[in-house]
């Protein structure tokens, strides 16, 4: 192909750009947001129903979404009520399988751990995995911020708040830079996932316990009781597969082997006229 | 055929493989239900630290949360059994449990029954609580009974005992085989906690079957499956193995956590 006859200054430089504590951090995370949520739909199943307040409401209605199966003239339908909207949901949550074979559960078996109905077992993934979730935010805050890379690539500044309608625009037209750090936007999101999402998702998990509740009871006021707090997590991680999606979407559209490599051995490729600095390789 | 891999053909091979991995992941972890599977003992350990770390760090006498009247917006929901069918129960039942007694043995200085009169005539404590069951659902009510502490105390427990192990009428599952009743346990620590009652109101009224009279148990820093309905007898041990499938509750031999204060 033409490329390889091309000088070599048309490419920029080569970083080190991901640190191996950014990179070891980031691939646990990932296997652990994996069985967590798998986990957590399982466990989901077991009441598929949120609600506002400190408790459920079985003879009043508090219940924000609810997702389940009901008889109607046609045979089994599954429902799904957001916010006292009903809409037919039939074939992906509250009822899914076959015709032959249905299965009544509000996220089909597809997306569970395990596949069947067994909540003990959900539950004992999610707690080791929300264990393994939090040591490993535990020490990437640490490590980052001893090595700068919050200060660095994480938290925006005035420039990247300015830079925010260009970056959209480039990203509108699949323009992507690839530099020393982060663009605006990337910034922006991950400063919302380790700083807004993370903290949050593991806040209202432990609003959930009631041990947790004894020693920090402020929790339950903080996020409006345990049912607010139940809902929270949910949303929550609604968030981050959100989150996720783009992500993925985002590096395969911004050069997959090279974002790839960035994150396995740290090694990263500049776009063109990057300034080359000490320890960079050509 | 040609044999030879086109691009088009390796995109398609591709989607097809891709597309089957994601298929077959929802039974790919199906093993980590298996209770001796060696992954899944890992993952348990997971429970024992929490358990540890909550011990270490909440205290012994640290309360759970205790809510206003006005919290009580509805009837406590009854889960579980609400209706036993074992003939001790159901005699009882039809005396209105006028010839109840709660006994307190095993590794204590002296066995201790006491009648639903004498239990009645103990110092009662009420507590508006949040009942939380393991499926994710709350629900608070008003609580009225004696603390168990008092009572293990006039058993006298032996120094090397270290579970208190709850036997209860409920015949929670009916099998060919026999009945198969629900017990659970927990550590001394949540037997002698302040608001761990032995229950017989709820919400000013006398304790209804369905929500365990005539004597309920209530850990409240636990979920609801450490809150035996129907309880008989307290039995101090050193050792949960000898119980049921060995787990300390009949819960928690089908895969929920011991402790169960998560």
């Amino acid at each position: 192909m033409s490329e390889n006859k091309e000088p070599a200054s048309a490419k920029g430089p080569l970083i080190y750009r991901q640190s191996i504590f950014t990179r070891v951090t980031h691939w646990t995370w990932a296997i652990c947001l994996f069985f967590l949520l798998l986990s957590g739909l399982q466990i989901f199943n077991a009441h598929p129903n949120l609600y506002i307040g400190q408790q459920s409401g079985f003879e009043f209605d508090n219940s924000v979404l609810r997702i389940g199966a009901v008889n109607t003239d046609a045979g089994p339908r599954g429902q799904t009520t957001i916010f006292g909207q009903t809409f037919d949901t039939t074939g992906v949550l509250g009822m899914s399988g076959t015709a032959e074979r249905p299965v009544f559960t509000a996220f089909p078996g597809a997306v569970t751990i395990p596949s069947y109905r067994d909540l003990g077992t959900g539950r004992v993934v999610h707690f080791f995995f929300g264990w393994v979730f939090v040591a490993t935010m535990f020490v990437w805050f640490l490590a980052s911020f001893i090595n700068g890379h919050i200060r660095r690539d994480i938290v925006p500044r005035g420039a990247d708040i300015k830079g925010v309608p260009g970056d959209i625009a480039d990203h509108a037209r699949l323009r992507f830079h690839h530099g020393r750090t982060y663009g605006p936007l990337q910034k922006l999101s991950y400063f919302a996932v380790f700083f807004v999402l993370f903290p949050l998702i593991v806040a209202t998990g432990l609003t959930m316990s009631p041990g947790m509740n004894s020693i920090a009871p402020w929790m339950l006021d903080l996020f409006g009781g345990r049912q607010t707090a139940r809902t929270i997590h949910f949303v929550v991680m609604t968030l981050l597969v959100t989150f996720f999606v783009v992500h993925i979407l985002m590096v395969v559209a911004a050069g997959p082997l090279n974002e790839l490599r960035s994150m396995i051995t740290g090694w990263y490729r500049t776009s063109p006229g990057t300034p080359a600095a000490k320890g960079d390789k050509p | 055929m040609t044999g030879i891999i086109t691009r088009r053909n390796f995109l398609r091979g591709s989607a097809v493989v891709g597309s089957g991995l994601i298929l077959a992941g929802c039974d790919q972890f199906d093993f980590l239900g298996q209770r001796d599977n060696g992954v899944r003992k890992v993952l348990e350990q997971a429970n024992v630290l929490t358990y540890q770390a909550q011990r270490h760090w909440i205290g012994a006498q640290t309360l759970a949360r205790e809510y206003s009247a006005s919290e009580i917006r509805q009837g406590q929901r009854p889960n579980g059994s609400t209706n036993p069918t074992t003939p001790e129960y159901l005699a009882l039942q039809a005396g209105n449990f006028s010839t109840y007694k709660l006994t307190v043995k095993g590794m204590v200085d002296r066995e201790v029954s006491l009648t639903l009169d004498q239990l009645r005539n103990m110092p009662a404590r009420s507590q508006i609580t949040r009942h939380d069951c393991v499926e994710g659902w709350s629900c608070i009510a008003k609580w009225t009974g004696t603390q168990l502490g008092p009572v293990l105390d006039m058993a006298g427990v032996k120094p090397g005992a270290r579970f208190c192990v709850y036997h209860c009428y409920d015949n929670i599952q009916r099998t060919l085989a026999g009945d198969i009743l629900y017990y659970t346990s927990s550590d001394l620590i949540d037997a002698y906690h302040p608001q761990t009652i032995l229950s017989y109101g709820l919400n000013d009224q006398v304790l209804p079957v369905s929500n365990g009279a005539p004597i309920r148990l209530r850990i409240e820093r636990a979920l609801g499956y450490k809150q035996p309905k129907f309880l008989h007898t307290i039995e101090l041990v050193d050792d949960l193995s000898q119980f049921g499938l060995g787990h300390g509750g009949y819960w928690e031999d089908t895969g929920y956590d011991w402790y169960g204060g998560i």
